[in-house]
Protein backbone atom coordinates (compact mmCIF):
# COMPACT_ATOMS: atom_id res chain seq x y z
CA UNK A 1 0.00 0.00 0.00
CA UNK A 2 1.82 3.21 -0.68
CA UNK A 3 0.79 6.73 0.64
CA UNK A 4 -1.65 7.64 -1.93
CA UNK A 5 -3.61 4.54 -0.53
CA UNK A 6 -2.72 5.20 3.02
CA UNK A 7 -4.50 8.70 2.76
CA UNK A 8 -7.55 7.84 1.01
CA UNK A 9 -7.71 4.87 3.80
CA UNK A 10 -7.89 7.37 6.57
CA UNK A 11 -9.81 10.08 4.69
CA UNK A 12 -12.69 7.37 4.08
CA UNK A 13 -12.81 5.68 8.01
CA UNK A 14 -12.64 9.17 8.92
CA UNK A 15 -15.91 9.87 6.87
CA UNK A 16 -17.61 6.25 8.42
CA UNK A 17 -16.39 7.90 11.96
CA UNK A 18 -18.26 11.42 11.19
CA UNK A 19 -21.42 9.38 9.82
CA UNK A 20 -21.60 7.76 13.52
CA UNK A 21 -20.53 11.26 15.15
CA UNK A 22 -23.03 13.08 13.42
CA UNK A 23 -26.04 10.62 13.76
CA UNK A 24 -25.19 9.85 17.50
CA UNK A 25 -26.92 13.06 19.08
CA UNK A 26 -30.19 11.81 16.54
CA UNK A 27 -30.49 8.07 17.47
CA UNK A 28 -29.95 9.09 20.98
CA UNK A 29 -33.07 11.78 20.26
CA UNK A 30 -34.60 8.32 18.34
CA UNK A 31 -34.68 6.62 21.41
CA UNK A 32 -35.69 9.26 23.72
CA UNK A 33 -38.68 9.78 21.88
CA UNK A 34 -39.60 6.04 21.63
CA UNK A 35 -39.05 5.49 25.54
CA UNK A 36 -40.85 8.24 26.77
CA UNK A 37 -43.66 7.02 23.95
CA UNK A 38 -43.65 4.06 25.12
CA UNK A 39 -43.77 4.88 28.85
CA UNK A 40 -46.18 7.13 28.86
CA UNK A 41 -48.01 7.46 25.65
CA UNK A 42 -51.06 5.29 27.33
CA UNK A 43 -51.64 8.02 30.15
CA UNK A 44 -52.54 10.80 28.14
CA UNK A 45 -55.94 11.54 28.19
CA UNK A 46 -58.75 14.11 29.26
CA UNK A 47 -58.30 13.32 32.90
CA UNK A 48 -54.47 13.20 33.07
CA UNK A 49 -54.69 17.17 31.29
CA UNK A 50 -57.76 17.53 34.03
CA UNK A 51 -56.69 16.04 37.56
CA UNK A 52 -55.18 17.47 40.43
CA UNK A 53 -51.96 16.37 41.90
CA UNK A 54 -52.43 12.86 44.12
CA UNK A 55 -50.88 10.50 46.21
CA UNK A 56 -51.96 7.74 44.17
CA UNK A 57 -50.60 7.53 41.08
CA UNK A 58 -53.33 6.80 38.41
CA UNK A 59 -55.10 9.63 39.85
CA UNK A 60 -52.86 12.19 39.27
CA UNK A 61 -53.17 14.63 36.87
CA UNK A 62 -51.24 18.17 35.52
CA UNK A 63 -53.89 20.14 35.35
CA UNK A 64 -52.20 22.99 38.60
CA UNK A 65 -48.97 22.18 36.37
CA UNK A 66 -49.72 22.99 33.20
CA UNK A 67 -51.79 26.12 34.46
CA UNK A 68 -49.15 26.92 36.49
CA UNK A 69 -46.52 27.26 33.02
CA UNK A 70 -49.20 29.06 31.11
CA UNK A 71 -49.30 31.75 34.07
CA UNK A 72 -45.64 31.65 34.37
CA UNK A 73 -44.57 32.08 30.59
CA UNK A 74 -47.53 34.48 29.91
CA UNK A 75 -45.63 36.64 32.92
CA UNK A 76 -42.16 36.14 31.73
CA UNK A 77 -42.95 37.23 28.27
CA UNK A 78 -44.81 40.77 29.32
CA UNK A 79 -41.64 41.81 31.23
CA UNK A 80 -38.71 40.12 29.10
CA UNK A 81 -40.31 41.15 25.57
CA UNK A 82 -40.81 45.06 25.58
CA UNK A 83 -37.10 45.13 27.93
CA UNK A 84 -35.06 42.93 25.77
CA UNK A 85 -36.45 44.58 22.75
CA UNK A 86 -35.49 47.88 24.65
CA UNK A 87 -32.64 47.21 25.49
CA UNK A 88 -31.18 45.43 21.76
CA UNK A 89 -32.46 48.91 20.44
CA UNK A 90 -30.37 51.03 22.76
CA UNK A 91 -27.47 48.97 22.40
CA UNK A 92 -27.74 49.09 18.34
CA UNK A 93 -29.21 52.38 17.35
CA UNK A 94 -28.53 54.70 20.12
CA UNK A 95 -25.30 54.02 22.49
CA UNK A 96 -22.43 55.51 21.30
CA UNK A 97 -19.21 53.14 20.47
CA UNK A 98 -17.31 53.35 24.11
CA UNK A 99 -16.15 51.80 27.45
CA UNK A 100 -19.83 52.22 28.34
CA UNK A 101 -20.96 49.97 25.47
CA UNK A 102 -18.39 47.57 25.33
CA UNK A 103 -19.11 46.84 28.99
CA UNK A 104 -22.58 46.65 28.46
CA UNK A 105 -21.79 43.73 26.04
CA UNK A 106 -19.56 42.49 27.99
CA UNK A 107 -21.50 42.04 30.91
CA UNK A 108 -24.64 40.71 28.80
CA UNK A 109 -22.19 37.74 27.55
CA UNK A 110 -21.43 36.99 30.98
CA UNK A 111 -24.93 37.05 32.15
CA UNK A 112 -25.91 34.52 28.94
CA UNK A 113 -23.03 32.23 30.63
CA UNK A 114 -24.53 32.73 34.23
CA UNK A 115 -25.65 29.15 34.97
CA UNK A 116 -29.91 28.88 35.75
CA UNK A 117 -29.55 27.98 39.60
CA UNK A 118 -27.74 30.87 40.01
CA UNK A 119 -30.74 33.40 38.57
CA UNK A 120 -32.81 31.60 41.78
CA UNK A 121 -30.28 32.45 44.12
CA UNK A 122 -31.04 35.87 42.92
CA UNK A 123 -34.88 35.65 42.61
CA UNK A 124 -35.02 33.60 45.76
CA UNK A 125 -33.56 37.07 47.76
CA UNK A 126 -34.16 39.94 45.69
CA UNK A 127 -38.04 39.40 44.56
CA UNK A 128 -38.95 36.41 47.12
CA UNK A 129 -37.17 38.37 49.60
CA UNK A 130 -35.85 41.80 49.72
CA UNK A 131 -39.38 43.13 46.90
CA UNK A 132 -41.69 40.92 49.29
CA UNK A 133 -43.24 39.26 46.38
CA UNK A 134 -42.93 35.83 47.95
CA UNK A 135 -42.79 32.61 47.03
CA UNK A 136 -45.71 33.57 43.91
CA UNK A 137 -45.47 33.66 39.79
CA UNK A 138 -44.46 37.34 40.01
CA UNK A 139 -40.96 36.25 41.52
CA UNK A 140 -41.02 33.17 39.53
CA UNK A 141 -41.45 35.16 36.29
CA UNK A 142 -38.82 38.24 37.03
CA UNK A 143 -36.12 35.37 37.90
CA UNK A 144 -37.10 33.54 34.50
CA UNK A 145 -37.37 36.61 32.74
CA UNK A 146 -33.62 38.03 34.00
CA UNK A 147 -32.37 34.47 32.81
CA UNK A 148 -33.60 34.90 28.93
CA UNK A 149 -33.20 38.61 28.60
CA UNK A 150 -29.61 37.92 26.99
CA UNK A 151 -31.15 35.69 24.34
CA UNK A 152 -33.69 38.53 23.42
CA UNK A 153 -31.61 41.25 23.68
CA UNK A 154 -28.88 39.25 21.27
CA UNK A 155 -31.35 38.00 18.43
CA UNK A 156 -32.79 42.04 18.38
CA UNK A 157 -29.42 43.52 17.93
CA UNK A 158 -28.69 40.72 15.45
CA UNK A 159 -31.81 41.39 13.64
CA UNK A 160 -31.66 45.24 13.88
CA UNK A 161 -27.84 44.96 12.44
CA UNK A 162 -28.92 43.09 9.43
CA UNK A 163 -31.53 46.33 8.45
CA UNK A 164 -29.63 48.09 5.99
CA UNK A 165 -28.66 51.93 6.22
CA UNK A 166 -30.29 53.04 3.12
CA UNK A 167 -33.87 52.30 5.49
CA UNK A 168 -32.69 54.33 7.83
CA UNK A 169 -31.75 57.42 5.70
CA UNK A 170 -34.95 57.14 3.61
CA UNK A 171 -36.79 57.66 6.99
CA UNK A 172 -34.68 60.70 8.02
CA UNK A 173 -34.79 62.38 4.78
CA UNK A 174 -38.57 62.70 5.12
CA UNK A 175 -38.36 64.32 8.20
CA UNK A 176 -39.00 61.26 10.24
CA UNK A 177 -37.03 61.78 14.25
CA UNK A 178 -34.93 59.04 15.51
CA UNK A 179 -37.50 56.80 17.31
CA UNK A 180 -40.26 57.57 14.26
CA UNK A 181 -37.06 55.58 12.04
CA UNK A 182 -36.48 53.07 14.73
CA UNK A 183 -39.85 52.25 15.66
CA UNK A 184 -41.83 52.33 12.43
CA UNK A 185 -39.14 51.48 9.93
CA UNK A 186 -36.35 49.29 11.34
CA UNK A 187 -38.18 47.14 14.07
CA UNK A 188 -41.04 46.16 11.26
CA UNK A 189 -38.05 45.17 9.31
CA UNK A 190 -36.42 43.27 12.01
CA UNK A 191 -39.69 41.45 13.56
CA UNK A 192 -39.14 38.10 11.77
CA UNK A 193 -35.67 38.43 13.80
CA UNK A 194 -37.27 39.48 16.79
CA UNK A 195 -39.77 37.28 17.27
CA UNK A 196 -37.70 33.83 16.43
CA UNK A 197 -35.08 35.09 19.29
CA UNK A 198 -38.38 35.41 21.47
CA UNK A 199 -40.11 32.24 20.43
CA UNK A 200 -36.52 30.46 21.54
CA UNK A 201 -36.16 32.52 24.64
CA UNK A 202 -39.87 31.55 26.11
CA UNK A 203 -38.63 27.62 24.51
CA UNK A 204 -35.72 27.46 27.29
CA UNK A 205 -37.74 29.28 29.74
CA UNK A 206 -40.14 26.69 29.59
CA UNK A 207 -37.86 24.07 30.25
CA UNK A 208 -36.38 25.80 33.49
CA UNK A 209 -36.51 23.67 36.88
CA UNK A 210 -33.79 24.79 38.75
CA UNK A 211 -34.34 28.18 39.30
CA UNK A 212 -37.58 27.94 39.72
CA UNK A 213 -37.33 25.46 42.94
CA UNK A 214 -34.91 27.86 44.02
CA UNK A 215 -37.05 30.89 44.22
CA UNK A 216 -39.82 28.14 45.87
CA UNK A 217 -42.32 26.82 43.36
CA UNK A 218 -43.94 24.03 45.00
CA UNK A 219 -44.08 20.41 44.05
CA UNK A 220 -47.46 19.84 45.56
CA UNK A 221 -50.12 22.34 44.76
CA UNK A 222 -53.48 21.22 44.99
CA UNK A 223 -55.34 24.79 43.27
CA UNK A 224 -54.59 26.82 39.83
CA UNK A 225 -53.66 30.33 40.69
CA UNK A 226 -56.00 33.16 40.81
CA UNK A 227 -53.83 36.08 40.02
CA UNK A 228 -49.84 36.72 40.02
CA UNK A 229 -49.53 36.78 43.74
CA UNK A 230 -50.34 33.02 44.32
CA UNK A 231 -47.98 30.12 45.18
CA UNK A 232 -47.48 27.87 41.84
CA UNK A 233 -45.94 24.60 40.18
CA UNK A 234 -44.81 24.02 36.63
CA UNK A 235 -44.74 21.57 34.32
CA UNK A 236 -40.97 20.57 34.52
CA UNK A 237 -41.28 20.84 38.57
CA UNK A 238 -44.21 17.96 38.17
CA UNK A 239 -41.96 15.81 36.52
CA UNK A 240 -39.01 16.52 38.90
CA UNK A 241 -41.40 15.74 41.50
CA UNK A 242 -42.55 12.33 40.11
CA UNK A 243 -38.78 11.26 39.04
CA UNK A 244 -37.61 11.44 42.60
CA UNK A 245 -40.70 9.20 43.88
CA UNK A 246 -39.58 5.59 44.30
CA UNK A 247 -42.35 3.97 42.91
CA UNK A 248 -42.73 3.25 38.76
CA UNK A 249 -46.14 4.01 38.59
CA UNK A 250 -44.83 7.75 39.13
CA UNK A 251 -42.29 7.07 36.48
CA UNK A 252 -45.30 6.63 34.17
CA UNK A 253 -46.84 9.98 34.96
CA UNK A 254 -43.52 11.37 34.65
CA UNK A 255 -43.12 10.27 31.13
CA UNK A 256 -46.60 11.23 30.24
CA UNK A 257 -45.97 14.82 31.45
CA UNK A 258 -42.69 14.88 29.77
CA UNK A 259 -44.42 13.57 26.31
CA UNK A 260 -46.42 16.99 27.18
CA UNK A 261 -43.18 18.94 28.10
CA UNK A 262 -41.27 17.85 24.40
CA UNK A 263 -43.69 18.64 22.21
CA UNK A 264 -44.71 22.03 23.39
CA UNK A 265 -40.74 22.20 22.98
CA UNK A 266 -40.26 20.92 19.48
CA UNK A 267 -43.55 22.94 18.06
CA UNK A 268 -41.73 26.28 19.78
CA UNK A 269 -38.38 25.43 18.24
CA UNK A 270 -39.76 23.93 14.81
CA UNK A 271 -41.72 27.17 14.30
CA UNK A 272 -38.94 29.38 15.10
CA UNK A 273 -36.87 27.62 12.60
CA UNK A 274 -39.54 28.03 10.02
CA UNK A 275 -40.43 31.00 10.79
CA UNK A 276 -36.44 31.71 10.75
CA UNK A 277 -36.16 30.56 7.09
CA UNK A 278 -39.42 31.93 5.69
CA UNK A 279 -37.94 35.17 6.69
CA UNK A 280 -34.68 35.09 5.76
CA UNK A 281 -35.52 34.13 1.90
CA UNK A 282 -38.49 36.59 2.26
CA UNK A 283 -36.31 39.72 2.74
CA UNK A 284 -33.25 40.57 0.21
CA UNK A 285 -32.06 43.76 0.73
CA UNK B 1 -34.36 67.14 19.98
CA UNK B 2 -37.53 67.12 21.83
CA UNK B 3 -39.02 65.76 25.10
CA UNK B 4 -40.46 62.70 24.12
CA UNK B 5 -37.24 61.53 22.10
CA UNK B 6 -35.34 62.29 25.14
CA UNK B 7 -37.58 60.29 27.73
CA UNK B 8 -37.56 57.29 25.26
CA UNK B 9 -34.14 57.36 24.74
CA UNK B 10 -33.60 57.20 28.70
CA UNK B 11 -36.45 54.13 28.76
CA UNK B 12 -34.12 52.24 26.50
CA UNK B 13 -30.91 53.02 28.58
CA UNK B 14 -32.96 51.90 31.11
CA UNK B 15 -33.87 48.51 29.72
CA UNK B 16 -30.21 48.10 28.57
CA UNK B 17 -28.54 49.00 32.62
CA UNK B 18 -31.10 46.94 34.04
CA UNK B 19 -28.56 44.05 32.98
CA UNK B 20 -25.75 45.78 34.72
CA UNK B 21 -28.14 45.78 37.56
CA UNK B 22 -28.22 42.09 37.29
CA UNK B 23 -25.11 41.30 37.29
CA UNK B 24 -24.36 43.33 40.40
CA UNK B 25 -27.67 42.07 42.25
CA UNK B 26 -26.07 38.24 41.30
CA UNK B 27 -22.77 39.46 42.46
CA UNK B 28 -24.12 41.25 45.97
CA UNK B 29 -26.54 38.50 47.15
CA UNK B 30 -23.88 35.94 46.87
CA UNK B 31 -21.64 38.08 48.30
CA UNK B 32 -23.69 39.44 51.41
CA UNK B 33 -24.72 35.83 52.10
CA UNK B 34 -21.26 34.59 51.83
CA UNK B 35 -19.76 36.71 54.17
CA UNK B 36 -22.55 35.95 56.97
CA UNK B 37 -21.32 32.00 55.62
CA UNK B 38 -17.47 32.82 56.51
CA UNK B 39 -18.05 34.72 59.63
CA UNK B 40 -19.51 31.17 61.14
CA UNK B 41 -17.15 28.65 59.15
CA UNK B 42 -13.49 29.37 58.28
CA UNK B 43 -12.25 29.92 54.41
CA UNK B 44 -9.86 27.30 55.42
CA UNK B 45 -11.90 24.76 56.64
CA UNK B 46 -14.72 25.30 53.28
CA UNK B 47 -11.39 24.79 50.70
CA UNK B 48 -9.71 21.97 52.39
CA UNK B 49 -12.30 19.88 54.25
CA UNK B 50 -13.02 16.42 52.51
CA UNK B 51 -16.68 16.22 53.78
CA UNK B 52 -19.77 18.19 53.26
CA UNK B 53 -22.26 17.25 55.72
CA UNK B 54 -24.34 20.69 56.11
CA UNK B 55 -27.76 19.39 56.91
CA UNK B 56 -26.33 16.14 59.38
CA UNK B 57 -25.93 16.18 63.15
CA UNK B 58 -22.29 16.26 62.70
CA UNK B 59 -21.49 19.35 60.59
CA UNK B 60 -18.79 19.59 57.75
CA UNK B 61 -18.26 22.47 55.31
CA UNK B 62 -15.66 21.55 52.62
CA UNK B 63 -16.74 22.48 49.12
CA UNK B 64 -14.44 19.74 47.83
CA UNK B 65 -16.80 17.09 47.56
CA UNK B 66 -19.51 19.49 45.90
CA UNK B 67 -16.66 20.60 43.37
CA UNK B 68 -15.42 16.85 42.49
CA UNK B 69 -18.73 15.63 41.40
CA UNK B 70 -19.19 18.70 39.60
CA UNK B 71 -15.75 18.40 37.82
CA UNK B 72 -16.25 14.57 37.30
CA UNK B 73 -19.48 15.00 35.61
CA UNK B 74 -18.24 17.95 33.53
CA UNK B 75 -14.96 15.82 32.50
CA UNK B 76 -17.46 13.02 31.44
CA UNK B 77 -19.60 15.18 29.21
CA UNK B 78 -17.29 16.70 27.66
CA UNK B 79 -15.04 13.60 26.86
CA UNK B 80 -17.99 12.87 24.97
CA UNK B 81 -18.71 16.27 23.68
CA UNK B 82 -15.39 17.52 22.21
CA UNK B 83 -14.92 14.50 19.15
CA UNK B 84 -18.55 14.44 18.44
CA UNK B 85 -18.86 17.50 18.24
CA UNK B 86 -15.70 19.09 16.44
CA UNK B 87 -16.41 15.36 13.89
CA UNK B 88 -19.66 16.94 13.05
CA UNK B 89 -18.90 20.12 12.78
CA UNK B 90 -15.92 18.90 10.19
CA UNK B 91 -18.80 16.61 8.44
CA UNK B 92 -21.31 19.52 7.94
CA UNK B 93 -19.20 21.94 6.81
CA UNK B 94 -16.41 20.04 4.66
CA UNK B 95 -18.07 17.30 3.69
CA UNK B 96 -21.98 17.24 3.74
CA UNK B 97 -24.23 18.43 0.77
CA UNK B 98 -26.02 21.38 1.54
CA UNK B 99 -29.26 19.71 1.80
CA UNK B 100 -28.34 17.57 4.12
CA UNK B 101 -26.08 20.28 6.74
CA UNK B 102 -29.47 22.43 6.52
CA UNK B 103 -31.39 19.83 7.87
CA UNK B 104 -29.51 18.32 10.03
CA UNK B 105 -28.74 20.96 11.61
CA UNK B 106 -31.55 22.53 13.56
CA UNK B 107 -32.14 18.52 14.91
CA UNK B 108 -29.25 19.12 16.01
CA UNK B 109 -30.22 22.16 17.88
CA UNK B 110 -33.68 20.50 19.08
CA UNK B 111 -31.28 17.97 21.38
CA UNK B 112 -29.99 21.85 23.13
CA UNK B 113 -33.61 22.10 23.37
CA UNK B 114 -35.45 19.44 25.14
CA UNK B 115 -35.85 20.38 28.74
CA UNK B 116 -33.16 19.03 31.06
CA UNK B 117 -35.52 17.20 33.40
CA UNK B 118 -36.08 15.23 30.39
CA UNK B 119 -32.96 14.16 29.56
CA UNK B 120 -32.60 13.52 33.18
CA UNK B 121 -34.94 10.71 33.30
CA UNK B 122 -33.42 9.93 30.57
CA UNK B 123 -30.64 8.87 32.12
CA UNK B 124 -31.97 7.43 35.10
CA UNK B 125 -34.28 4.81 32.95
CA UNK B 126 -32.78 4.36 29.95
CA UNK B 127 -28.91 5.01 30.20
CA UNK B 128 -28.04 3.53 33.47
CA UNK B 129 -29.78 0.25 33.29
CA UNK B 130 -28.40 0.04 29.87
CA UNK B 131 -25.19 0.35 31.45
CA UNK B 132 -25.06 -1.90 34.41
CA UNK B 133 -25.33 -4.82 31.49
CA UNK B 134 -22.24 -4.06 30.99
CA UNK B 135 -20.71 -3.08 34.14
CA UNK B 136 -22.99 -5.38 36.66
CA UNK B 137 -21.51 -3.16 39.76
CA UNK B 138 -22.80 0.11 38.67
CA UNK B 139 -25.09 2.08 41.25
CA UNK B 140 -28.64 3.21 40.35
CA UNK B 141 -27.38 6.40 40.93
CA UNK B 142 -23.83 7.51 39.15
CA UNK B 143 -22.16 10.20 37.58
CA UNK B 144 -21.22 8.40 34.48
CA UNK B 145 -24.67 7.97 33.26
CA UNK B 146 -25.75 11.70 33.78
CA UNK B 147 -21.96 12.61 32.26
CA UNK B 148 -23.26 10.85 29.21
CA UNK B 149 -26.14 12.25 28.68
CA UNK B 150 -24.84 15.90 29.40
CA UNK B 151 -22.19 15.25 26.76
CA UNK B 152 -24.76 14.20 24.06
CA UNK B 153 -27.03 17.61 25.19
CA UNK B 154 -24.21 19.84 24.58
CA UNK B 155 -22.72 18.25 21.25
CA UNK B 156 -24.96 20.66 19.36
CA UNK B 157 -23.01 23.76 21.19
CA UNK B 158 -19.78 22.76 20.37
CA UNK B 159 -20.83 21.38 16.29
CA UNK B 160 -22.37 24.87 15.63
CA UNK B 161 -20.21 27.29 16.65
CA UNK B 162 -17.59 25.42 15.61
CA UNK B 163 -19.18 24.47 12.09
CA UNK B 164 -19.16 28.18 11.79
CA UNK B 165 -15.91 28.97 12.38
CA UNK B 166 -15.13 26.47 10.02
CA UNK B 167 -17.30 27.53 7.44
CA UNK B 168 -15.83 30.83 8.07
CA UNK B 169 -12.58 30.07 6.60
CA UNK B 170 -11.63 31.68 3.32
CA UNK B 171 -11.86 29.24 0.45
CA UNK B 172 -8.23 30.02 -0.79
CA UNK B 173 -6.80 28.21 2.27
CA UNK B 174 -8.62 25.08 0.90
CA UNK B 175 -7.91 25.27 -2.14
CA UNK B 176 -4.16 25.83 -1.13
CA UNK B 177 -4.07 22.90 0.55
CA UNK B 178 -5.94 20.94 -1.73
CA UNK B 179 -3.28 22.14 -4.67
CA UNK B 180 -0.32 20.73 -2.63
CA UNK B 181 -2.35 17.58 -2.63
CA UNK B 182 -3.50 17.02 0.93
CA UNK B 183 -6.92 14.92 1.39
CA UNK B 184 -9.95 16.62 2.83
CA UNK B 185 -9.29 14.95 6.06
CA UNK B 186 -5.57 16.65 6.11
CA UNK B 187 -6.63 19.77 5.21
CA UNK B 188 -9.49 19.96 7.69
CA UNK B 189 -6.87 18.84 10.56
CA UNK B 190 -3.71 20.56 9.36
CA UNK B 191 -5.81 23.34 7.99
CA UNK B 192 -8.89 24.32 8.71
CA UNK B 193 -8.94 23.22 12.41
CA UNK B 194 -6.04 25.61 13.19
CA UNK B 195 -7.42 28.47 11.08
CA UNK B 196 -10.70 27.99 13.24
CA UNK B 197 -9.16 27.70 16.44
CA UNK B 198 -10.24 30.87 18.44
CA UNK B 199 -14.19 30.00 17.25
CA UNK B 200 -13.88 26.28 18.48
CA UNK B 201 -12.42 27.13 21.66
CA UNK B 202 -14.97 29.95 22.46
CA UNK B 203 -17.39 26.55 21.78
CA UNK B 204 -15.49 24.76 23.69
CA UNK B 205 -15.36 26.97 26.92
CA UNK B 206 -19.04 27.45 26.08
CA UNK B 207 -19.94 23.62 26.40
CA UNK B 208 -17.79 23.61 29.52
CA UNK B 209 -19.71 26.24 31.41
CA UNK B 210 -23.12 25.34 30.48
CA UNK B 211 -22.08 21.58 31.68
CA UNK B 212 -20.65 22.82 35.36
CA UNK B 213 -24.13 24.85 35.74
CA UNK B 214 -26.38 22.02 34.85
CA UNK B 215 -28.65 21.16 37.42
CA UNK B 216 -31.77 18.66 36.61
CA UNK B 217 -29.66 15.52 34.79
CA UNK B 218 -27.58 15.38 37.81
CA UNK B 219 -30.31 15.87 40.27
CA UNK B 220 -32.33 13.11 38.92
CA UNK B 221 -29.43 10.63 37.68
CA UNK B 222 -26.51 10.99 40.18
CA UNK B 223 -27.79 10.50 43.66
CA UNK B 224 -27.28 13.40 46.18
CA UNK B 225 -24.90 12.35 48.13
CA UNK B 226 -21.54 14.43 48.52
CA UNK B 227 -18.52 12.42 47.91
CA UNK B 228 -14.69 13.16 46.97
CA UNK B 229 -14.00 10.61 44.63
CA UNK B 230 -13.27 10.42 41.14
CA UNK B 231 -15.02 7.42 40.59
CA UNK B 232 -17.87 7.30 37.91
CA UNK B 233 -19.38 4.14 39.18
CA UNK B 234 -21.24 5.76 42.44
CA UNK B 235 -23.47 8.02 43.22
CA UNK B 236 -21.88 11.90 44.03
CA UNK B 237 -23.90 15.26 44.43
CA UNK B 238 -23.15 18.48 42.23
CA UNK B 239 -23.10 21.93 43.09
CA UNK B 240 -26.70 22.85 41.68
CA UNK B 241 -27.71 19.76 42.96
CA UNK B 242 -26.75 20.35 46.24
CA UNK B 243 -28.53 24.00 46.02
CA UNK B 244 -31.56 22.60 44.65
CA UNK B 245 -32.25 19.93 47.69
CA UNK B 246 -31.79 22.39 50.18
CA UNK B 247 -33.94 24.77 48.36
CA UNK B 248 -36.45 22.03 47.25
CA UNK B 249 -36.95 21.01 51.45
CA UNK B 250 -37.53 23.53 54.22
CA UNK B 251 -34.21 25.00 55.75
CA UNK B 252 -35.41 28.29 57.58
CA UNK B 253 -34.40 31.57 56.28
CA UNK B 254 -31.25 33.05 57.73
CA UNK B 255 -29.89 29.85 58.74
CA UNK B 256 -26.10 28.41 58.21
CA UNK B 257 -27.73 25.92 55.94
CA UNK B 258 -29.22 28.60 54.29
CA UNK B 259 -26.05 30.24 54.11
CA UNK B 260 -24.34 27.30 52.53
CA UNK B 261 -26.43 27.38 49.23
CA UNK B 262 -24.80 30.83 48.57
CA UNK B 263 -21.62 30.32 49.46
CA UNK B 264 -21.69 27.10 47.24
CA UNK B 265 -23.46 29.36 44.31
CA UNK B 266 -20.28 31.76 44.53
CA UNK B 267 -18.30 28.95 44.00
CA UNK B 268 -20.13 28.01 41.00
CA UNK B 269 -20.46 31.88 39.87
CA UNK B 270 -16.80 32.58 40.42
CA UNK B 271 -15.71 29.45 38.04
CA UNK B 272 -18.16 30.58 35.04
CA UNK B 273 -17.52 33.92 35.42
CA UNK B 274 -13.66 32.89 35.18
CA UNK B 275 -14.50 30.63 31.56
CA UNK B 276 -16.72 33.00 30.35
CA UNK B 277 -14.40 35.79 30.33
CA UNK B 278 -11.58 33.82 28.74
CA UNK B 279 -13.59 33.31 26.51
CA UNK B 280 -14.73 37.03 25.39
CA UNK B 281 -11.31 37.90 25.69
CA UNK B 282 -10.15 34.77 23.36
CA UNK B 283 -12.97 35.91 20.78
CA UNK B 284 -12.13 39.50 20.59
CA UNK B 285 -8.12 38.92 20.89
CA UNK B 286 -8.18 36.19 18.60
CA UNK B 287 -10.72 36.69 16.13
CA UNK B 288 -8.81 35.63 12.72
CA UNK B 289 -9.35 38.13 10.03
CA UNK B 290 -8.72 37.23 6.27
CA UNK B 291 -9.33 39.65 3.19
Amino acid sequence: MNNEDIKTLKNNSFKVWAVFATSIGLVMLGILLVKIGMDGMHRISMQFFTSLPSRRAEEAGIFTAWVGTLWIMGTTALIAIPVGIGAGIYLEEYSKKGWWSSFLEINISNLAGVPSIIYGLLGLEVFVRLLHMGESILAGSFTLALLILPIVIVSTRESIKAVPKTLREASYALGASKWQTVWMQVLPAAAGGVMTGIILALSRAIGETAPLIVVGALTYVPFTPKSVFDSFTVLPIQIFNWVSRPQAEFLVNAAAGIIVLVAITIVMNGSAVLLRNRWQKNVKW
Amino acid sequence: MNTKEKIIEWLLFACAALCVLTTLGIIAVLAIQSVQFFSEVPLKDFLTDTQWTPLFADKHFGILPLLSGTFLTTIIAITIALPIGLTTAIYLSEYASKTFRSTVKPVLEILAAIPTVVYGYFALTVVTPFLQIFFPSLSGFNAISPGIVMGLMIVPLISSLSEDALYAVPKSLREGAYALGSSKLQTAFRVLIPAASSGIIVSIILAVSRALGETMIVAIAAGQQPRLTLDPRVPIETVTTYIVQVSGGDVPHGSLEYKTIFSAGLSLFVITLILNNISFFVKKKYREQYE
